[in-house]
């Protein structure tokens, strides 16, 4: 058995990343942890789409396009979110998203 | 010969081992630091798993951009406050609850990955080339390409707009 040569080998691992980011994301107390699950989903979306792009697509080159454009999002997302993190503490001296409560009646 | 394929399977579920250990490692660190180790860890065993996957350039960008990039700047944002107190029972409920929905989502989608039956393309077109993945981008998915710079330049400005001042109290 070539488990390598396996396009369900593949899909799986994407979903263990989704769920587990899923996870990660839901019990999560600060914002950090927040950010690293979304980091780990974003991941597994680019593995699906260069499984499928290995074994299923026609032309090779759209799925890397679209994994490297994955990336970038996931890179300007850290971004964002950082400097967020940074004026959230400076407002309210604290990373858990509980803290942030400000509309809260 | 078969002696060649034997150490492929070999690195192949090792990296299988990074992604899950560190993805475990991600969520469940009680230190912020060691969670975007684990992450970084994870990022690398998908990196590998790329390289299975036929393309060498993905896997140095995947390296370059996440590892590079992507950790060092959530390594920055650990830095800036001080890891949250555990609030026991909230994060308990939190925890069985997270485990419930992703267990609902694990078994749904597994059971769709099982049932489907995947159409294996008639005739391929292009390679796995650098040369041809570069032409297509500055071809056919042009669009998407200036997209992703102007979406970099953005996220960079609106991030140095947001955070400047560092985290000192602001004045109001």
């Amino acid at each position: 058995m070539i488990l390598s040569g396996c396009l369900t080998t593949y899909l799986v691992i994407a979903l263990f990343l989704l769920v587990i980011g899923l996870y990660g994301m839901i019990q999560s107390n600060s914002l950090i942890g927040m950010l690293i699950s979304s980091e780990l989903i974003l991941n597994g979306a680019g593995l699906n789409f260069m499984a499928f792009n290995r074994f299923l697509s026609p032309d090779p080159a759209i799925g890397q396009i679209f994994t490297l454009f994955i990336m970038g999002i996931a890179a300007a997302e850290a971004a964002i979110v950082v400097s967020f993190v940074l004026a959230v503490y400076r407002r309210f001296k604290s990373i858990e998203p509980a803290k942030v409560d400000e509309l809260h009646g | 010969m078969i002696f060649y394929k034997y150490i492929s399977e070999f690195l192949f579920i090792a990296f299988i081992m990074l992604v899950f250990l560190g993805s475990l490692l991600a969520v469940r660190a009680k230190v912020l630091m060691h969670g975007v180790l684990g992450l970084a860890v994870s990022i690398l065993g998908v990196s590998g798993l790329y390289f299975y996957l036929g393309s060498m350039f993905l896997t140095l960008m995947q390296v370059l951009i996440y590892v590079g990039a992507v950790c060092i700047v959530i390594a920055f944002g650990v830095m800036v406050g001080k890891t949250p107190t555990e609030v026991e029972g909230l994060k308990l409920k939190a925890g069985i609850f997270g485990m419930f929905v992703s267990a609902v989502v694990f078994i749904l989608l597994i059971f769709s990955i099982k049932k489907t039956s995947w159409k294996i393309p008639i005739k391929m077109s292009g390679d796995f080339s650098i040369e041809h993945l570069g032409y297509t981008m500055l071809t056919k998915y042009c669009l998407a390409f200036e997209l992703i710079s102007v979406l970099l330049l953005a996220a960079v400005v609106g991030a140095i707009i947001i955070a400047r001042g560092g985290r000192e109290e602001i004045n109001s």
